[in-house]
Order: structure tokens, then C-alpha cells, then sequence
């Protein structure tokens, strides 16, 4: 009974949070009290990813109304392991924050940035953990609305454009997936998720469903940045405060794929997808991300962006995944979800450190500092062979089971691309280590320093769980697996 | 005095608009309305004020700290009941368990959170209003 009740406080801890923190009279207040909350929240998400697991589906009545009339929370494999990330992630992440957002942040907007990330924390963590599609648009605003908030507040001038255009293209993706879930709403009478699945396979023929289901698609592709629809990101992830960059790279597109493989294979039947094209559909926009973003990767002079770029690749090998729609696919799918949070969270928290010593990520101006920064460059070193997919890393884990996907399949092209993709990924990395260690050093930065601890000690956090989670995938692919048999299983 | 018709007329207005917001909210369980219009209503009376006696006049008022204070206070009121709920032994938000018949608790229930929409309608109303009449004073 315990156990219902705190996958609903994992929602309303940080929401509750986030008005408190706002009437805080100063920064350190704000960031404490933050900070406690998302260590409770990762706790507790760490405990349902437990008794999911151990004990099966948990269903919890939101004000008592019974399913599928009131809201349902449900949380299965697949949403408690989101969960886990998206928590652990904020836990991670708020240690970083302190400092970096004290440079970064006026003294006075402080207490209101933490309220709005924890409203985008709480946000998605309610996507995640809601079991009413509609619940999912709500609270997919509170965090896009955040969202928006937090990377305006970024130091240039051009985080307010960047804001502005994640905004009209988040509405446009937000307004797409409610006119889709309004058209499924007209032909079942129902926003429970399970009751869809159930109430669907009847009028799975009708055009009205086909058309939700393309308004869907669409909606949420724009959320998560599926090339051609990314247009969005490397502005957002460029210009946002370090801190949010780290955050939203690390979550925000995860939860966004999470929509789709739940609208994609839980609520719609069986079959349905590999019918359509939209199978297709993410291969061949997969395979043109990962090759296309790449290359736009390599030729990228600040290193937030060269990495922001990246990041439309590794959705694109997610999109390839999904577009297999067999069992493998998604395992691989759903593990390279949580080891690129590792990997990106990384990078990003790894390039902020110094943008925290020097005030730029601009590559021109990184030359030889990984000489006067060792850890941070090691940290960089190791990440990014994790993000080229080197034996020993999380990265490896992924592409091993996305290659084998592919082969199962006998597309030899997709297996060809994934190499390629690495290949251009080596190119990228060692472009950002050429300068970090190879090029001399410029004459003013002689005086330059190691990061501090508080930001060294959350990026070597990630750095080594890359390298864990490289070692042990029993955790990672057992837990997929057991992910995708809750997503494709049929409802009971 | 300039405007001597606009004050006066406005002086005899504000008191009624107050009053209609009151009723909408905490009528808004039988008939139409709720937090959400009673909050803007609330507001419309204090921008009236606002725009007819100046933006310092309004500001004497209520603050823009002591708003924020109430859009916070808000969302707490909301989500305190949900949280009540549960420590009285119901899911989240489920008012039957606030009174002893499941009428009341659910009457009990809905006019609380409304009040917390109200309020928190109401003062981010005003801190938008105030926000953008200050950006020409600066």
C-alpha cells in the first residue's frame, strides 16, 4: 500500500518543492533544498524500479477515481527504469549546479531557477510515471514551459532566440500530439493508456486513427529532435545555462522517446507499426540523423554545439532501433536511452567545467587546456570513447545490441551506417581532444586551473559509471528486456 | 484632478467586481465558475485600480513580494489537500476522506483547491499586469 503512495510523491515531491523554493530569499537556500528533494526522488525511484521488477505493475487511482474513468498512475518496467534515469540524473546533477550556476546566475534569479527546474524535474517524472494520455500532454507543458524559462536565462543574448524557437516548435509538437490524442479520444471514448490498448484493435481501420496516429507521431518526433525536426536542439543546448544543457541532454529527449515507444507499441496493437510506414519511416530518418548530424558535428567551432549535434545522431541509432521493431532493436533502443544520459551527461558536465574556468566553450579558445586541466580532460577522453562505441564502455553495450538487431534483420545497410557513425564520431571527439591537449597553449591561460571538486566529482560519477555500466550489463540489458516485454506484451 | 469621472466611477466599481469574484469562487460548486475565473476577476479589480490611479497607488496595495508569495501560497493550498488526503488515508487527492460523508469531503475538498487556484490566478495575473506596465518606468 506504502509502495503506491510514493510513486505518486515522486511526482509531487518536486512539484511541491518548486513553489517553495521560489519564495527562498537566496540561492544556497534554493539549491539545498533542491537538492535534498532530488536525492529523496532518486531513492524512492531507485525503490519502485525494485518492486517493479520483483512485484509486478503498480496501479495507483489518482483521487480515488477508479481506472479508466479517474487517472491512472502505472508504473511498469519501462516507466520505473525513465524514471531511474531521469532522477538519478537530477541527483547528479544538482551537486554540479552550486557552483556553476552561481557564475553563471544572477544571485537574485537563483531561487526562481531552481523552482523552475524542479517544475521541469517534476514535469518529467509525471510524463513517466502517468498512465492517462492526456495526463502525459499536461505534463509534458509544465516541463516544456520550464524548459523554455531555463534556457532563456542562459548568459548570451541568443539564449532568448534559442528559447523563443524551442517554444514555437514545442507548441507546434505539444499541439500535434493533443490533436492526435483527441482524435483516438473520438473513436474509443478513453485516455487510459491500457483501455486504449484494449478499446484500439476495433477501430484500427478507421482513417480518423491512422490520422491521430500520424499527428502523434509528428507531435512527439519534434520533441525528441528526430532529424529533420531538430532544428531546435543545438540552439537550445548551446546557449542554455551548463547546468540545463547537462540535464535536458541527459533527460529531457529520453522521456520524449519513452512517449513514443509506449504510443508505438503498448497502446497501439501489435503489428500496427511494422503495417505502417512509420517502421520505415524512422529507419531512413535514423540512418540520415546519425550520418548527416555527424558530419554537421565535425564542423562545429563551439564544443557545447559540436556535442549538441551529436546528440541528434545518437537519437537517430535510437530511431533505428525503433524503426526495427523487433524485440532486439528496442532492447537496444531503450539501453542506449540510459548510456547516452551517461555519456552526454558526461561530456556536457565535463565542457562546462571549463566553461566555468575560461567563460567559453568556443574551440579556438581550448587550446592545450587539457594540460591545465588533467581531470577534466580525462573525464572528455573517456566519455567520448564511450561515445564512439569502444569495447569497455557503455557506448560499446549499445551499438553491440543496435548491430545485432540490425543483422538480425539482415540490413547490412543500417550495420554499415552504425560503423559509419562511429567512425564520424572519432573524428568529432578527436577533433575536441586534438585541441584540448595537442595544439600549445595561448599565453593568457598559463593561470588557468583544475575544475573544482564539487564540479569534478558529479562528471567522474558518470565518467565511471560509463565504464560500469561497459563492464556489467547484467542491470542495463536485463532490465530492457524486461522493458520491452512490458511495452510489446499484451494488456491484461 | 484629472479625470474626475474615471475616478469616481472606477471607486464605485471595484468594490462590486470584488464581490462577483467572490461569489464566482465560491459559488463555482453549483454553478458556473471556479478558481480559475474568480482569479482573473480578482485581478481585473486591482488592474482597474491600476490603471486608473497609477501603477505606484496599486503597487502600495499589495507588492509584487507579497504576490509572489501568493502564487506560491496558492499551488501549496492545492497540493497540501492532495497530500492531507493521503495522511488521512486516501489517495491523493481524494476528498471523501476530508469530512465524515463522502458529500461533504468531496464539498469540503473541491472548495479548498479552488481556493488555491484562485489565488494563484489572481496574483499571477497581477505580477504579469505589473511586470509589463513597470518596463516603461525604468
Amino acid at each position: 500500500m506504502m509502495q503506491e503512495h510514493l510513486s505518486i510523491f515522486l511526482v509531487i515531491l518536486p512539484l511541491v518543492a518548486a513553489p517553495i523554493v521560489a519564495i527562498m530569499p537566496r540561492g544556497r537556500y534554493a539549491w539545498a533544498f533542491s537538492f535534498v528533494v532530488a536525492m529523496v526522488c532518486a531513492v524512492i525511484a531507485g525503490q519502485q524500479l525494485w518492486s517493479v521488477t520483483h512485484h509486478g505493475v503498480i496501479s495507483y487511482a489518482l483521487g480515488g477515481w477508479a481506472p479508466p474513468w479517474g487517472i491512472e498512475y502505472r508504473i511498469d518496467s519501462v516507466n520505473a527504469f525513465i524514471a531511474v534515469i531521469i532522477a538519478g540524473i537530477a541527483a547528479i546533477t544538482l551537486p554540479y549546479a552550486l557552483l556553476s550556476v552561481e557564475k553563471e546566475i544572477p544571485e537574485h534569479k537563483q531561487p526562481l531557477f531552481y523552482s523552475a527546474f524542479l517544475l521541469c524535474f517534476a514535469g518529467l517524472l509525471g510524463i513517466t510515471q502517468t498512465g492517462d494520455i492526456f495526463n502525459v500532454f499536461v505534463f509534458l507543458e509544465i516541463s516544456s514551459l520550464s524548459t523554455y524559462a531555463l534556457i532563456s536565462m542562459g548568459q548570451k543574448r541568443q539564449a532568448l532566440t534559442s528559447a523563443y524557437q524551442y517554444l514555437i516548435m514545442g507548441t507546434l509538437g505539444a499541439t500535434f500530439f493533443l490533436i492526435g490524442v483527441g482524435l483516438l479520444y473520438s473513436q474509443t471514448g478513453t485516455l487510459n493508456m491500457m483501455d486504449l490498448a484494449k478499446l484500439l484493435p476495433d477501430v484500427v481501420g478507421l482513417k480518423t486513427v491512422h490520422t491521430g496516429f500520424a499527428f502523434i507521431l509528428i507531435g512527439i518526433a519534434l520533441k525528441l529532435a528526430l532529424f529533420p525536426l531538430h532544428l531546435w536542439l543545438p540552439n537550445a543546448y548551446t546557449y542554455a545555462p551548463t547546468v540545463i544543457t547537462v540535464f535536458l541532454a541527459a533527460t529531457a529527449t529520453k522521456v520524449a522517446v519513452y512517449v513514443m515507444l509506449r504510443i508505438l507499441f503498448t497502446i497501439f496493437p501489435d503489428g500496427f507499426v511494422a503495417a505502417s510506414p512509420a517502421g520505415d519511416l524512422f529507419i531512413i530518418l535514423g540512418i540520415a540523423g546519425v550520418i548527416i548530424a555527424s558530419v554537421y558535428a565535425i564542423y562545429q567551432t563551439n564544443v557545447k554545439r559540436l556535442l549538441a549535434y551529436s546528440s541528434v545522431a545518437q537519437i537517430g541509432y535510437i530511431a533505428l532501433g525503433i524503426g526495427f521493431a523487433t524485440s532486439l532493436g528496442l532492447t537496444a533502443s531503450i539501453v542506449h536511452l540510459f548510456n547516452h544520459a551517461l555519456m552526454k551527461g558526461a561530456l556536457f558536465m565535463a565542457v562546462g567545467a571549463i566553461i566555468y574556468r575560461i567563460g567559453t566553450s568556443h574551440i579556438s579558445e581550448l587550446n592545450g587546456l587539457g594540460r591545465k586541466m588533467p581531470w577534466t580532460f580525462a573525464a572528455i577522453i573517456i566519455a567520448g570513447l564511450s561515445l564512439i562505441g569502444v569495447p569497455g564502455t557503455a557506448g560499446f553495450i549499445s551499438k553491440w545490441y543496435l548491430v545485432l538487431a540490425a543483422l538480425e534483420q539482415q540490413a547490412w545497410f543500417a550495420v554499415a551506417i552504425i560503423l559509419l557513425g562511429s567512425l564520424l564520431a572519432v573524428i568529432y571527439i578527436g577533433k575536441i581532444v586534438e585541441t584540448l591537449y595537442f595544439k600549445p597553449a595561448k599565453e593568457k591561460q598559463t593561470t588557468i586551473q583544475e575544475a573544482p571538486i564539487l564540479l569534478l566529482a558529479p562528471t567522474w560519477l558518470l565518467v565511471i559509471a560509463n565504464i560500469y555500466f561497459g563492464l556489467n550489463t547484467e542491470l542495463t540489458v536485463g532490465i530492457a528486456e524486461q522493458a520491452v516485454q512490458a511495452l510489446v506484451g499484451t494488456p491484461k | 484632478m484629472p479625470n474626475l469621472i474615471l475616478r469616481v466611477v472606477s471607486k464605485i466599481l471595484i468594490p462590486p467586481i470584488i464581490i462577483f469574484a467572490l461569489y464566482v469562487q465560491f459559488h463555482g460548486d453549483f454553478g458556473p465558475g471556479g478558481g480559475f475565473q474568480a482569479g482573473v476577476i480578482f485581478s481585473a479589480a486591482f488592474i482597474l485600480y491600476a490603471l486608473v490611479f497609477g501603477l505606484d497607488a496599486a503597487e502600495n496595495v499589495i507588492s509584487t513580494s507579497v504576490l509572489r508569495f501568493l502564487a506560491s501560497l496558492g499551488v501549496l493550498i492545492y497540493a497540501g489537500v492532495g497530500i492531507a488526503t493521503v495522511f488521512l488515508g486516501g489517495n491523493y487527492l481524494e476528498y471523501t476522506v476530508l469530512a465524515s460523508t463522502q458529500v461533504a469531503g468531496q464539498h469540503l475538498g473541491i472548495l479548498l483547491v479552488e481556493l488555491g487556484v484562485g489565488i494563484t490566478v489572481f496574483s499571477v495575473m497581477l505580477l504579469i499586469f505589473f511586470t509589463f506596465a513597470a518596463k516603461g518606468r525604468a
